[in-house]
């Protein structure tokens, strides 16, 4: 909300400074988001009046005109502007003034006709954004003044940005008693007198629950051709109003002053009495803004005998509003509830001043004095008569008052220290609040009918704290039990995953957990993927069912800027529809890689090779390792739609799939556009997270033997499957088995493979002779001929 | 005897010759051996007296001694040449780059995040997770924000389907370890946030920690503290900090703290848009409300809530000027880090 310093002022003037007072709000939690300047830097401006006025000899579009205004004597200046004519005021620049942007007026001849200074608009002064001609003054301003100190132009705009709890701030009034009690010092109201009526005239109006009070009056016979006086359009400008008419100006000067949201009808478009119910589903209202809205049966509007004229609270109805022709009115003041306007203006997409007041709270008695006030103001500037105000309360639509028990002791236990009796009381009556009652053990507020944030003691230590200052409340250091936790040795913390992946050349990426619908199609066809229902963009709609596409969106991003290598991976959670999560989702933590480009960095002293699976598949394997034998995992051939069917592998772990490795299929990478093979895996974190516990056995002093053995066998054959068998066979000495070497080619059946196989053997209590390796040996040949067919080489 | 005299001088002028060690072996064989040519006057000297016997054998054990001096001499010389050979020959260009992969990177949310969980690790705190997809209740209803409040306008919401949203923040956390844990209660609960909302300063995604402490008699003071104290381990500055009434409804008081501007020093400039300081992250004491929703009797406990945004963090320690480059994951940004 934007207020003008000078109007804040005229309610309460402590003597601080702008740039003080600014910092008091903001410390008090009523953030100044700025502070500007009302009109731009300029001097040398006085008030002009066109005295004379002819047309210039040698151009249509000038004029030369005899202004006064600066000494006693008339000045003569030439001006384009189309409204310049004779009798107005004007700004007048005079001969040395400066204007904004550091603009220095001078004598000047214009067609040659001499020119002694400068007529201004609103622009030319930066005091508004009526660019159209000269700005017009009133006719009681005096030629010669000053224009600085005829327009208060020396004024700051305050702009301050307010939580939803305090809507009681969303006026003058409700700043003023903020500063007032921040500088403990007196806040002046403006006198409020009531109107007496002077016509019989009144609407009743039947009220329904969601409207606690309805205020009306009638008021007849305005001219409603006379503007609004400056001080009034000023106001308004300065609080981001336009002046539009006498009567939308002076509600919306209720608005900004009282915080009240006031309503104006044309009362020759109003038939029969006022009723204020809800709206029947479907019923047609055109809004002032011209927007057709068709109404819900959860909206409250104002409606007259035969239809809806208002949405209550929220915007008033195009055709019983008031235009140029308008002579009778009904003012409105009322009282909606909260919980009736919440949510409605922005079911409609409407946001007005009105709505915001009445979603957050309006003072619920304030609405007579509000009304009483508005048509004070309007009889001033447009005539007419008033009839009487016509109130109308629903007791079960109005806030309760409450009343709230401080006790003393809480304050040093929330706050962490203790304040006076005195300053309590003070700080807390000066806010509004009132004392109903008062013992050893504290004092029992009543809260005013304008705080809708005020319910319990903790409300009441907040605002003891925020009126204290936050930063004059003690600091303290938390004192706590210090109990000693077990850690859980089995689950490795994600982070030592995290740095296994760094040391082996990969880069840590976040994506958004909304991907590509396309996309996610590409990695996962069959997954019915969460839709978002109001996404940021289509591209980023479709909740991630895998890390897969973000990383080939990571990917992507970096091929486009010439990194010819990229190692990858995130982690993070999918979002899996099925099981018994919100939204009957599972959300699995997962770990992804991905490998594109050279296996080695371009360097001096490594060749050129590409990657290839067993690069990703080896950093897979040593991070398998981290916390547990790799023997616990199992890779078994398997098919992934984006993946290559014959380079993917499934990766079990006690009998259960966690996770996938492959290569993109050729057609997966035609698709992202990438020129070379990338290689990926995803895996459940929770399966890599959790290992076994190290147990320790005993080293042999007993010598190792080793024999190596080169098995022809069909290539279709797995190496798992004969290490499996080789393991089985081989009897309990073998400690070790590898597989050295893979042949197939020159001197082997084009259909068969050679594979070495190296085994070595220890006991744990005594030398192996001979005799037991060549039977172990023998055992093991034997096995793997009967399985796999296999011959040695 | 002159013989001694020239068989020397030829042995040591051969000495002096050898080029190798095979040289200096074939001299020693030659000369100094059990058939060498010196080694032979020995038996010579059974032919002289037995006076003369002692002063000859001498002569010649000299003769032996001198040329063995000099042989081991020319031994070690030759040794250490061609270690010194084998050394210059094998010198290699050290200031070349070493073989095998280059490192990777921890992003730099993770590492802000893990600093920010390793500062209150170290004081006792428990790091707890929660579901990013959402109910309304734990999003919203058991923080105080029943359906319609305004403080919603304030989240810009993901809905996943009327009862389930993107989280908001990382708030229900603090509800889902109320609900399954019994005070003392001291968390911080890191993790992914979501908001409706993209532009030079907003990601729909980021990433925020929540802290919360539960315990018997936590004051206003023991949140200013705990908040003032992780400010400055974590930008290990003595960095002012000040504490601004502010409105979260699941807090009473709120605040928003605010640290003096790290760019400027307090001075004012274009990151704190002349005001001096910087926001950096929201407060307050637990609401009674919440505490009722979470089955934690707010008669018997109190507590304080405290909230940040990491990117922010990770912004102002590292110097970041554009929030959008932590999710574009461009190799050359996150090398930095």
């Amino acid at each position: 909300m934007k207020i003008s310093e000078s109007w804040l002022r005229e309610w309460v003037n402590p003597s601080v400074s702008t740039a003080e007072l600014c910092e008091q709000l903001t410390m008090a939690g009523l953030e100044v988001d700025g502070i500007e300047a009302v009109a731009g830097e300029f001097s040398g401006v006085v008030v002009g009046e066109i005295v004379e006025i002819e047309q210039h000899p040698d151009a249509d579009k000038l004029r030369v005109c005899a202004v006064a205004g600066n000494g006693d004597t008339l000045t003569q200046v030439v001006c384009g502007a189309t409204n310049a004519r004779k009798g107005i005021k004007v700004p007048f620049a005079t001969v040395g003034a400066v204007l904004p942007g550091n603009f220095k007026i001078k004598k000047a001849k214009l067609r040659g006709v001499e020119s002694f200074g400068m007529l201004c608009s609103q622009t030319e002064l930066q005091a508004g954004d009526d660019d159209s001609g000269l700005w017009e003054l009133p006719q009681e301003a005096e030629a010669g003044q000053c224009l600085r100190e005829f327009l208060s132009l020396e004024d700051k705009i305050i702009e301050v940005d307010l939580t939803p709890n305090r809507a009681d701030c969303l006026g003058v009034s409700g700043i003023a008693r903020e500063v007032g009690v921040l500088n403990s010092c007196p806040v002046n109201a403006p006198q409020i007198a009531p109107v007496k009526a002077t016509i019989d005239d009144q609407k009743q109006a039947s009220i329904k629950a969601g409207c606690g009070r309805y205020v009306s009056r009638i008021i007849r016979n305005i001219d409603i051709t006379r503007p609004s006086p400056l001080w009034l359009q000023e106001r308004l400008r300065r609080a981001g109003l336009r002046s539009i008419d006498a009567v939308v100006d002076v509600t919306n000067y209720v608005l900004l002053e009282l915080g009240q949201p006031m309503h104006a009808f044309d009362l020759a478009k109003v038939s029969g009495d006022i009723d204020v119910r809800m709206a029947k589903q479907g019923e047609a209202l055109t809004l002032l803004d011209g927007q057709e809205v068709t109404l819900k049966d959860d909206t409250l509007v104002i409606a007259d005998a035969n239809q809806a004229l208002a949405i209550a609270g929220i915007m008033g109805g195009l055709s019983s509003s008031v235009t140029k022709t308008t002579c009778d009115i009904i003012l409105e003041s009322a009282f909606f509830e909260p919980a009736i306007i919440a949510g409605k203006a922005r079911s409609y997409g409407l946001h007005t001043d009105s709505s915001h007041r009445f979603e957050r709270g309006v003072d619920y008695e304030l609405q007579v004095q509000a009304i009483e006030r508005a048509t004070g103001l309007l009889l001033d500037i447009v005539g007419g008569q008033a009839g009487a105000v016509v109130e109308e309360v629903n007791e079960a639509s109005l806030p309760k008052a409450a009343s709230v028990t401080l006790r003393r002791a809480k304050i040093a236990e929330g706050l962490g220290f203790a304040i006076d009796d005195e300053r309590v009381l003070d700080i807390l009556l000066r806010l509004g609040l009132t004392l109903k009652a008062q013992d050893d053990a504290g004092w029992t507020f009543g809260v005013p009918s304008h705080r809708f944030d005020i319910d319990i003691e903790a409300d009441l230590l907040e605002e003891l704290a925020r009126i204290y200052g936050y930063n004059n409340l003690p600091v303290t250091s938390l004192r706590a039990d210090l109990p000693i936790l077990p850690i859980n040795e089995v689950v490795t913390p994600l982070a030592r995953l995290r740095e296994s992946l760094v040391t082996q050349g990969y880069q840590e990426v976040i994506t958004y957990s909304f991907v590509e619908p396309k996309l996610q199609a590409l990695f996962d066809p069959n997954a019915d993927a969460v839709q978002l229902l109001n996404p940021i963009s289509a591209d980023l709609s479709a909740m991630r069912t895998s890390l897969l596409p973000g990383l080939a969106t990571a990917l992507m991003h970096n091929v486009n800027r010439q990194q010819p290598r990229v190692r990858i991976f995130e982690a993070g959670l999918t979002f899996v529809p099925g099981g018994t999560g919100p939204a009957g989702l599972t959300q699995e933590p997962m770990l992804a890689a991905l490998l594109y480009g050279d296996r080695f960095p371009e360097g001096w002293a490594q060749g050129k090779e590409k990657s290839d699976f067993f690069d990703l598949k080896g950093d897979l394997e040593r991070l398998l390792s981290l916390n547990g034998p790799l023997s616990d995992y199992d890779f078994q051939a398997g098919v992934h739609p984006a993946l290559h069917p014959g380079q993917t592998a499934t990766i079990h772990k006690a009998g259960r799939q966690i996770g996938i490795i492959g290569a993109l299929h050729p057609s997966t990478q035609r698709a992202l556009g990438l020129e070379e093979p990338c290689f990926v895996f995803e895996v459940e974190q929770s399966a890599v997270l959790g290992g076994q516990m190290p147990t320790f056995t005993a080293l042999s002093k007993y010598p190792e033997v080793r024999r190596d053995l080169a098995v022809v066998v069909d290539r279709g054959v797995s190496a798992q499957a004969l290490q499996d068998t080789v393991k089985e066979a081989a009897g309990d000495a073998l400690i070790n088995l590898k597989v050295f070497d893979v042949y197939s080619g020159k001197g082997i059946d084009p259909l068969r493979k050679s594979v070495g196989l190296g085994l070595t053997y220890q006991h744990p209590s005594r030398t192996l002779n001979d005799e037991e390796i060549n039977a172990s040996i023998a055992a093991v040949m034997a096995e793997l001929a009967s399985m796999f067919n296999a011959t040695l080489r | 005897m002159e013989n001694l005299d020239a068989l020397t001088n030829e042995a040591l002028e051969l000495v002096a010759k050898a080029e190798d060690l095979a040289a200096l072996d074939y001299v020693r064989v030659e000369y100094l051996g059990k058939k060498g040519k010196i080694t032979a006057l020995l038996k010579g000297l059974g032919k002289l007296s037995a006076e003369e016997r002692p002063a000859a054998g001498a002569e010649i054990n000299k003769a032996k001694a001198q040329v063995q001096e000099k042989l081991s001499a020319r031994k070690d010389t030759l040794e250490a040449d061609a270690i010194n050979a084998r050394l210059a020959n094998e010198t290699i260009d050290v200031t070349l780059g070493g073989r095998g992969q280059s490192a990777g990177g921890i992003h730099p949310v993770t590492r802000t995040l893990e600093r920010i969980s390793q500062i209150f690790k170290q004081a006792g705190y428990q790091v707890e997770e929660g579901p990013e997809i959402e109910d309304d209740y734990h999003n919203f209803e058991a923080l105080n924000i029943p359906s319609h409040h305004p403080a919603r306008a304030m989240h810009d919401t993901f809905y996943v389907d009327a009862k389930h949203v993107l989280r908001t923040h990382t708030s229900p956390v603090q509800v889902r370890t109320m609900e399954t844990q019994e005070p003392p209660i001291r968390v911080i609960c890191p993790g992914r946030v979501y908001r409706c909302d993209s532009d030079i300063t907003h990601t729909p995604m980021f990433h925020q920690v929540e802290g919360l402490v539960v315990d018997k008699q936590i004051s206003f003071a023991d949140l200013k503290g705990t908040v003032d104290q992780f400010l400055k381990a974590f930008f290990e500055a003595d960095v002012p900090v000040r504490f601004r009434p502010s409105y979260f409804p699941f807090t009473e008081p709120s605040a928003e703290v605010d640290i003096q501007c790290t760019q400027c020093g307090g001075k004012g400039c274009r990151v704190c848009k002349q005001t001096g300081w910087l926001e950096v992250m929201g407060c307050g004491m637990v609401h009674p409300n919440v505490f009722t929703s979470s089955n934690v009797d707010p008669n018997t406990y109190s507590g304080f809530a405290f909230g940040m945004g990491v990117e922010r963090l990770a912004m102002l320690r590292y110097g970041v000027n554009d929030l959008r480059l932590f999710f574009e994951n461009d190799l050359k940004f996150l090398g930095q880090f």
